[in-house]
């Protein structure tokens, strides 16, 4: 979860130098706030799972596995990037840990979720498709026809709903007429679990829980987690919501909440907890050396990218 | 004892694709069929008669009615490694699928830097004449030839439907597939066993001196007729191109060579179509060769309506075809 914070403050602060440099770098969706649920849910993969992310998801690729400097190289541009350079934030790619892509279509990654989960069955494995979207995309036909005919099938899905209450600057009782979006699933016949996404003991529970149904081949599982983003929807949409609830959100931090957690209940002490921050800071630096020292892309690199032999 | 000739045997488009799937299934295992009532029933159009019998519910299955759906697994279960095939049940329907098609699928392989392969093949029936309305009828293959990541295979031939279809099945690409509904009932004598057809190579159907039709599909039929209709009147030389990405633009130089003049048939809405692209890439590279300003016949630019005068009406008939050459010889006499 520390890795994934500084990896997104970092990646504000290189962005923003490039935007005052005169340079745009592209659309910025931050996850700052929402690391527990990309970890929680992570913990109870394994590395053949798959996974379908979106446009906020670097947290999801970063906890899933995919190598950090292959991260940091695709945020920014360069050809050593997990998708060399062709997807950038929102399209990250890592099939070595089946790490399925981020989406720019708000639900567009949730009918792909289909199609693995279904070549695991079709093979006789036990694989799980896990597929990570906002509140907003519960409002999305894809979202409907996904979980309705996932359900039908009975295939091994979990439907991770990260409500983080704006889709942009829409509030979730805008888009969803009901308390929760979880409740959504009885209308497929399906468990619908709603859950705190900033307590990770929380979410990793409510994971497993799913995970293990999907694996046993008892169908998917809908999830709601109840979260929350410190930043606005992306970097260069202006901050809309009252400052009191950030504020709020804000003291219900889930690295804090952690922390705070893990010293009460004695199973680390502030020390411990200052040198991860100081290890994974590091990590970060070679990964962002890793970035600085590969070159960008060139037109030539275009060549056979389009068709498979 | 000396080699019989292949027994020749009469097929339709339908039975023809039957067989394709059948032996593709029956070669890869990684080949997987599904869409709206394709399991038990065999499919609305018979394309998938007898399969799920014989591969299983795991390989040939029904889906909801659910075309965003469908695309979207038939995508994900492709970057999975497998190696899916479609029906949908009218290319009509293909705008109900857009994003997974357009923004995914074919776009995937690109986005991801090369890492996931797309091997789907969309099958889709499509086109007028069978008196079904704005809904049912269209050509909407200029759509998917502005989207950069679709091959698009358009048999017009039984010989066609069945090579062209394996073929674009082991394509590591997504191809659409498209078969026109009037051709149905056409029945062709064709050898047995298994062939395949290279997609991007373009067949001669007829020679000729004066004029080169390029035309595919049904229209490659209607063209066939008005040529026989100008016998001794206009010579013509008809090219089927079988299909459009990638598109066999040299086959189509190389007769602009002898005949210098250029039409293209389609029926699809005229305007920004699948003929003002040939057009382009024809006077790009063969300018030179053109006696005469290469021409368009095309559908209307309207919906498709119902009643048969007015569909006939919307889409080239053979009468169509045979004035506007008839039109442009006598423009080159003047």
């Amino acid at each position: 979860m520390a890795l994934i914070r500084l990896f997104e403050l970092s990646t504000i602060d290189i962005f923003a130098e490039r935007m005052k440099a005169g340079d745009f770098p592209g659309a910025l969706h931050s996850s700052e706030g929402q690391e527990a649920i990309a970890v929680g849910v992570m913990s109870q993969l394994r590395p053949d799972d798959y996974v379908f992310s979106t446009y906020r998801g670097h947290g999801h690729a970063i906890a899933k596995g995919v190598p950090l400097e292959r991260v940091a190289a695709e945020v920014h541009g360069r050809a050593s990037g997990a998708s060399r350079g062709f997807g950038g934030s929102m399209h990250l790619f890592w099939k070595d840990v089946n790490f399925m892509g981020g989406n720019g279509v708000v639900g567009g990654g949730i009918p792909l979720a289909l199609g693995t989960a279904y070549a695991a069955v079709k093979r006789g494995t036990d694989q799980v498709t896990a597929v990570f979207f906002g509140d907003g995309a519960s409002s999305q036909g894809s979202f409907h026809e996904s979980l309705n005919m996932g359900a039908v099938k009975k295939w091994p899905l979990i439907f991770v709903c990260e409500n983080n209450l704006y889709a942009a600057t829409t509030h979730v009782s805008g888009n969803c007429p009901i308390e929760n979006i979880g409740d959504r699933a009885r209308a497929y016949g399906i468990p619908g679990l709603v859950a705190d996404g900033n307590d990770l003991p929380a979410v990793a529970e409510t994971a497993r829980t799913a995970v293990d149904r999907a694996r046993r081949g008892e169908g998917p599982t809908l999830i709601e987690f109840k979260t929350y983003r410190h930043r606005a929807h992306c970097m260069v949409i202006p901050e809309h919501r009252p400052n009191k609830e950030r504020a709020q959100w804000r003291e219900r931090d889930p690295i804090e909440l952690l922390r705070a957690r893990l010293i009460a209940d004695g199973l680390a002490d502030q020390d411990e907890l200052d040198g991860i921050r100081r290890e994974c800071a590091q990590r970060l630096e070679q990964a962002l050396q890793f970035m600085r020292q590969s070159r960008l892309p060139e037109a030539a690199d275009l060549e056979e990218s389009l068709y498979a032999p | 004892m000396p080699l019989e000739p292949a027994p020749l045997r009469k097929l339709t488009p339908i039975k023809a694709m039957n067989e394709a799937l059948d032996e593709e299934l029956r070669r890869d295992e990684d080949v997987v069929l599904f869409g709206e009532d394709i399991g038990a029933y065999g499919g609305v159009w018979a394309l998938s008669k007898g399969l799920q019998k014989k591969y299983g519910e795991r390989r040939v299955f029904d889906t909801p009615l659910s075309e965003a759906a469908i695309m979207g697994t038939c995508a994900g279960a492709a970057m999975a490694g497998l190696r899916p095939v479609i029906e949908i049940m009218y290319i009509d329907f293909l705008t109900c699928c857009m994003d997974p098609l357009v923004n995914q699928a074919a776009k995937i392989r690109f986005m991801s830097g090369g890492a996931f392969d797309m091997p789907i093949t969309i099958i889709a029936p499509f086109g007028a004449g069978t008196c079904e309305a704005a809904q049912h009828s269209q050509s909407l293959e200029a759509w998917f030839l502005h989207t950069p990541g679709i091959k698009i295979a358009v048999p017009a031939t039984v010989h066609d439907c069945k090579g062209l279809l394996k073929t674009a099945i082991r394509d590591n690409n997504p191809v659409l597939y498209l078969w026109h509904k009037v051709l149905y009932d056409l029945q062709e004598e064709v050898q047995d066993g298994e062939w395949t057809i290279p997609l991007g190579r373009a067949a001669v159907r007829r020679e000729g001196q004066d004029v080169t039709v390029v035309a595919y599909s049904l229209m490659m039929h209607r063209a066939l007729e008005a040529a026989a209709r100008l016998q001794g009147e206009i010579s013509m030389e008809v090219i089927d191109p079988r299909t459009l990405r990638p598109f066999d633009l040299d086959t189509v130089l190389h007769s602009l060579r002898k005949t210098g003049r250029l039409l293209v048939v389609h029926e699809s809405p005229v305007s920004c179509g699948v003929g003002a692209e040939i057009v382009r890439q024809v006077t790009d590279r063969g300018f030179d060769l053109l006696k005469q300003p290469p021409k368009v016949l095309g559908g209307k630019d309207l919906p498709i309506p119902f009643a048969k005068p007015l569909e006939n009406a919307v889409v080239p008939q053979v009468d169509d075809i045979v004035s506007s050459l008839r039109s442009m010889i006598h423009e080159a006499g003047r």
